[in-house]
């Protein structure tokens, strides 16, 4: 402690008179803050205004629904399977369409889901894929449990990603 | 014993051995398609082409008889170049669609394809285009295009289930099987196919597309479809049974399963019926009570009764281990000697194959373990006209259906005073009852069974009850087993509130004052070993999973 009263002594004693009088560093210190005042602002005003991520961005698992209405998804299990956060229930079933398999129930649970993209890469079908939805708030746990109609999103809001995919998957 | 040599190991083969046969014998596996250890050798597939020293040309391992001296290599350059060249072959029209195959998980094509195969296709035309989807029979799915032709189906039929129904047709890449003109694929073995069948041509049709093998648990146990007693594996996903598989016992069953017992045996494990929870009946309704209320009313009302009123009927679809305390607590608990089990006997199920005309899985172990009348008491007949004659008062019925044994006793049921009925699920029986105990089926507990031949087989518990924790138990696990929680939907499969048959009545003979001490199957059979000379010297570990043939007196119960 001694030691630190020694060099505020020396330092205030070193100050230059306008140092002393305080007011061009006060000058200084505004003329800072109304630059700042008038330059461009990076805040979003969220929620009123909404980030839109760029096509690398992972958020929460979607399944494409193709233009015909039907799902991509042959419900094979891998996604499921690879899954290290156990979040994807998969139950396949059986259909008259060319792709004899379907699910018949395809659960996400969102407050399992880790958001690492493993499903979407181990898809061989391109049917599970990160969309850019970031809002995920629910008030019970059987509301994070996303089923097939919270899941299936068409495939024209998926093209970003998708083209993503394709270029450096 | 003459010797080969194979990959530079020495080992010994029996005259008239094929080299697939000596290697399978040492462990060495040559890959294989068409080759099975209980067929015909058709040697369709070139798969496992082997290099022989002196010999011209790569040989089939499948028909090639081994002799002294031979020298075989299996990993040499010349016989992978061989093996990928047939891969690649099998692989040109082959659909690539394992997601979709039912197979993937278990398909020989698909394992092979990582081991054997060079993993890229030069093939760029477009593939043969089959019939997808026949139900070649009324239990078994065919995909064409999945077909590798390896012929194994076809000398199945012909040669186990000995019912030609299918054969080759067209010629070729075309080439494709069917059913002979006016035939389907339906004999009572049919479903066989479907497990020898390489690839996903021949699939399941109950079990089709229900789960990803690899999300299942496994669990060695035995049929109760008849008294063969075939081992079987019971396939479990969140606590319901989804398939049965035949599994290897060549004392037994060798490969197979009859259809039969592959698809009735297991849907009532998980079926609506099922009775949860003691009920005891109040006022005409059958009420569910705890279980101490339905011992303690169990036994008070069981104490009004003469020792020549009551009749215990066990069961020969319960474990040894069940009717080994059925007896015991007719005998000292009731003290009545009218103790008797119902039998179940179909001379037109039976066939020269597997099947056996007694559909129960322990006839014999229900009369070893002393379920038979004493001296001067009754049997089944003389139970069911005693209770016509209103000489029964009370009966107690273990896991059967009593009016399978007399469809005229029903009128009668009602006058009983009192009909106790441990039973899985409800059934005509229970109609009557007046106290019922949910009894956990042969796929909940541990226990044995002893089949037609005398031969003393274990079974396992694969579905677990509501009190039972998989992992605790030493139950197989699946992975969504070991990481399932109680939020997890895919984790909440139904567990009933049933008990063991030797469990309910080691607490009911509780009730009634005596200080019985089973805690486990096993210390039941512990007692059975050491009261039961034909069990002398034997554990569950002895049993294994194969079994144990015992040396019985009488090995034909009917």
């Amino acid at each position: 402690m001694a030691q630190t009263s020694d060099s505020l002594k020396k330092r205030k004693k070193d100050l230059t008179f306008w140092q002393k009088i305080y007011i061009p560093e006060i000058a200084k210190g505004l003329a800072l803050t109304f630059k700042n005042m008038i330059r461009p602002k990076f805040t979003m005003e969220y929620p009123e205004e909404k980030f839109i991520p760029p096509p690398s961005y992972r958020g929460r698992p979607v399944l494409v629904l193709e233009e015909t209405g039907e799902e991509r998804c042959v419900a094979c299990g891998l996604c499921s399977r690879v899954c290290p956060a156990l979040a994807i229930e998969v139950q396949a079933a059986e259909t008259e369409r060319e792709k004899e398999r379907y699910p018949q129930k395809f659960e996400i649970n969102m407050l399992r889901c880790i958001f690492c993209g493993l499903c979407e890469e181990v898809c061989p079908e391109e049917a599970i894929v990160m969309s850019k939805d970031y809002e995920l708030a629910f008030t019970n746990r059987e509301d994070a449990i996303y089923g097939k109609d919270k899941l299936l999103t068409p495939v024209s809001q998926l093209k970003d990603r998708i083209e993503f995919l394709r270029k450096y998957k | 014993m003459p010797k080969i040599i194979i990959d530079g190991n020495e080992i010994e083969f029996k005259q008239g051995q094929t080299i697939i046969e000596a290697a399978k014998d040492h462990g060495i596996e040559i890959p294989h398609f068409c080759w099975h250890p209980k067929l015909s050798v058709s040697g369709n597939c070139r798969m496992c082409l082997v290099e022989v020293e002196k010999m011209p040309k790569l040989v089939i391992a499948c028909a090639t008889v081994a002799s002294e001296g031979m020298v075989v290599h299996t990993q040499s350059p010349k016989t992978i170049a061989a093996r990928n060249a047939v891969m690649e072959f099998l692989l040109i029209n082959h659909p690539l669609d394992c997601p979709i195959c039912d197979e993937a998980g278990e398909c020989k094509l698909q394992d092979y394809a990582y081991q054997h195969s060079i993993g890229e296709s030069r093939f760029v035309e477009e593939k043969v285009h089959k019939d997808k989807r026949v139900k070649i029979g009324p239990r078994v799915m065919f995909d064409a295009e999945r077909c590798i032709s390896c012929s194994r189906c076809i000398r199945f039929c012909d040669e186990i289930a000995k019912d030609s129904e299918l054969t080759f047709t067209r010629r070729g890449d075309r080439v494709t099987i069917t059913t002979f003109p006016g035939e389907e694929l339906d004999n009572p073995y049919s479903m066989n196919v479907v497990d020898i069948c390489p690839v996903g041509a021949l699939t399941n049709a109950d079990f089709r597309f229900k789960a990803r093998v690899w999300d299942m648990s496994h669990t060695n146990s035995i049929c109760i479809g008849c008294s063969r007693g075939c081992n079987i594996e019971i396939w479990v996903r969140n606590n319901e049974i989804l398939r049965l598989t035949p599994r290897h016992n060549e004392d037994v069953n060798s490969y197979w399963m009859c259809d039969h017992g592959r698809l009735n045996t297991f849907k009532f494990v998980n079926s609506e019926t099922r009775v949860n929870s003691p009920h005891i009946r109040k006022e005409g309704q059958l009420i569910r009570v705890s279980w101490d209320e339905a011992f303690a009313e169990a036994a008070s009302r069981l104490r009004t009764f003469g020792k020549d009123q009551i009749a215990v009927i066990g069961s020969a679809y319960a474990t040894c281990e069940d009717n080994y305390l059925v007896s015991k607590f007719a005998k000292n608990i009731l003290g009545t000697g009218n103790l008797d089990f119902i039998r179940h006997i179909d001379y037109s199920f039976a066939d020269d194959i597997l099947r056996k005309e007694d559909l129960t899985p322990n006839s014999l172990g229900a009369e070893l373990m002393g379920v038979k009348p004493l001296k001067n008491g009754l049997n089944v007949e003389e139970i069911i006209k005693s209770i016509k004659e209103g000489k029964i008062k009370a009966l107690y019925l273990i896991e059967d259906d009593i009016l399978t044994a007399d469809p005229e006793i029903e009128t009668y049921l009602a006058k009983l005073e009192l009909l106790i009925v441990h039973a899985a699920n409800f059934n005509q029986s229970t109609n009557f009852a007046d106290i019922v105990f949910p009894a956990a089926t042969y796929a909940e507990k541990n226990g044995t069974f002893i089949n037609f031949q005398g031969r003393l087989q274990r079974i396992r518990p694969a579905v677990a009850t509501i009190e039972v924790d998989r992992a605790l138990e030493g139950m197989a696990l699946s992975r969504l087993d070991k990481f399932g929680t109680k939020f997890d939907r895919w984790a909440q499969g139904k567990h009933f509130d049933a008990r063991a048959t030797w469990k309910i009545l080691t607490s009911l003979s509780n009730a009634f004052g005596s200080r019985w001490k089973y805690k486990m199957a096993e210390d039941v059979f512990d007692e059975m070993v050491s009261s039961i000379p034909e069990l002398k010297g034997l554990n569950y570990d002895i049993i294994g999973d194969l079994g144990v043939q015992l040396k019985l007196e009488k090995v034909n119960v009917v």
